[in-house]
């Protein structure tokens, strides 16, 4: 990608600034459309049709005009906010997701950025969302706000050492943290795939991976810094016009980005599942997406199947089953790998 | 010790059935009607707007006072006798100008009292529920079939044909002093209220 780039102008700032772009023409068109995914997923499952008007068919165009009005809207800002910390906090969450999407491999020749460290970055970054969400539910100065931010936060810090654990059952098996590199050890058939190998622990590391993203995603049910019946929003119920619009693009864009790096870790990310059949960097975008569409799909379906978990069943499940559960996949590939090669 | 395991393997049970009863409903057909472009199909007997066919209606004002809100007005002149104004569908024959016929149908409150009564069933119930206006007052529906002129005209007509029979009655009088004159006869009576 960035020799072809340069082949047409080798100036540095435009060539990273492409680079920088490319993931944002994916995540924009794909917040609208998984919104409207979502609420067509929500309204079928619930024998209702969901948007139908807007645009035609099955009224696609929705989003597109909810964003329009987004748009318009006027931005308040509460009289006793923290006017600083308020209007950062948006921005912050954004660039936490966004930044993420750098060490994404959408393709065998495209990813934003060559890190050999992809994945601890990626973990790092997305970490950042945290702070963000803390200080939109202290700037707003209403205190289910606040509830919510601090539940998100205690949240994603809980989930985060299940995930991590899980991730590095697979650094083990690949020896190493360059998401590019671990997809390119996954190519052939889909029996390639890290899921497979030493069967069943990572797997079982998948399961809980996929389990604790969805709490660092605060999706259902891990929703309850939003918890519409209690909390009406959580963190950003201050929030207007295209501040709260920013909060829900990121919110989506990290639904993709935790389902793209489960894909990348455990499903072969960009590889075909047939081989060499339908395989290439071009074919590669097309699994890639396809592949973190699936999940965010997977996500929306959890959403409207299971009821949010209390307090203490949210910590039971992080501390008492995923955690321990993850570190014993942890050890026996470890010893798997070191004894059995 | 058990029972730990048994929660996990349990949780990720139920969340598998209930994945798959929310996968099969999401092939379920909807139970939405889209509903300016279908619409449910009416009860029989539903009551929705009134509807007055004014060339059956011979102005009884039977529906007005059958109506418990009164948003029926209805006005009526008497017709001459050298008019000639028809007959409803049913065979009767009309004898009133209906010089007003008026229902606030915002008042209405669908009871359908007023249907029943009609003895030429020119008022009834349609089908046509959805006649919202930005305005109360254009829900006065007017059915009369005559114009603002055409009352005009009706009414000096019986007036003046009042004015003449009162002159007969009373040349009529004068030869004959004895006999009393009648009071329905005396009273002009055109306006019904």
């Amino acid at each position: 990608m960035e020799e072809l780039l340069r082949s047409f102008f080798d100036i540095d700032i435009l060539v990273f600034a492409v680079i920088a772009i490319v993931p944002l023409l994916w995540v924009l068109p794909y917040a609208l459309f998984a919104v409207w995914l979502e609420r067509k997923v929500a309204a079928h499952m619930q024998d209702r049709l969901g948007p139908m008007r807007v645009g035609g068919w099955h009224g696609w165009a929705q989003t597109i005009a909810d964003i329009l009005k987004l748009i318009q809207k006027e931005d308040i800002v509460p009289t006793l906010a923290d006017k600083k910390l308020h209007f950062l906090a948006p921005l912050v969450v954004f660039i936490g997701s966004y930044a993420a999407f750098a060490a994404l491999p959408f393709s065998s020749a495209y990813v934003g950025s060559h890190v050999n460290v992809g994945v601890f970055y990626i973990l790092a970054v997305s970490s950042l969302a945290v702070v963000g969400l803390l200080m939109a539910g202290w700037a707003s100065n209403n205190k289910w706000s606040l509830f919510g931010a601090m539940r998100s936060v205690a949240q994603i810090i809980s989930y985060e050492i299940p995930t991590a654990l899980a991730i590095l059952c697979v650094v083990v098996i690949a020896g190493t943290l360059d998401l590019q590199e671990i997809n390119r050890m996954q190519t052939g058939w889909f029996w390639e795939w890290f899921v497979f190998k030493k069967f069943p622990f990572v797997f079982v590391a998948f399961i809980i991976f996929f389990v604790s993203s969805l709490a660092e995603t605060n999706r259902t049910p891990f929703d309850i810094p939003e918890a519409e019946s209690e909390l009406v929003a959580g963190y950003h119920t201050e929030y207007t016009g295209m501040k709260f619009a920013l909060f829900f693009l990121a919110e989506y864009g990290n639904m993709f980005l935790v389902s793209a790096v489960a894909s990348s870790l455990f499903l072969g990310g960009w590889n075909s599942p047939f081989g060499d059949f339908m395989s290439g960097p071009i074919w590669g975008v097309f699994w890639f997406l396809s592949k973190g569409m699936f999940f965010v799909f997977v996500q929306i379906w959890l959403r409207w199947t299971l009821p949010r978990l209390r307090v203490d069943q949210l910590m039971h499940v992080s501390w008492k089953v995923l955690t321990p559960w993850s570190f014993v996949c942890l050890l026996a590939i470890g010893f798997w790998t070191v004894l059995g090669g | 010790m058990a029972k730990y395991f048994k929660d996990i393997f349990t949780s990720i049970w139920t969340v598998l059935v209930g994945m798959k009863i929310t996968f099969l409903h999401l092939f379920t057909p909807a139970v939405t009607i889209q509903y300016p472009d279908v619409k449910p199909k009416l009860p029989e007997r539903a009551r929705n707007r009134l509807y007055v066919n004014i060339d059956d209606c011979i102005g009884c004002d039977q529906c007005s006072n059958a109506c418990p809100v009164d948003c029926i007005e209805i006005e009526t002149v008497k017709s001459l006798p050298t008019d000639d104004l028809g007959t409803t569908s049913t065979g009767q024959k009309k004898r009133l100008w209906v010089t007003k016929f008026d229902i606030d149908i915002a008042k209405c409150c669908y009871c359908g009292l007023c249907v029943p009564p009609c003895p030429t069933e020119c008022i009834k119930m349609t089908e046509v529920y959805e006649f919202s206006e930005y305005d109360r007052y254009n829900l006065i529906y007017n059915f009369s079939a005559l114009t603002a002129e055409q009352v005009g005209e009706v009414r000096a007509k019986q007036a003046a044909y009042e004015k003449e029979q009162a002159a007969k009655k009373a040349a009529a009088v004068k030869p004959a002093p004895a006999a009393q004159p009648r009071p329905q006869q005396q009273s002009p009576g055109s306006k019904k209220s």
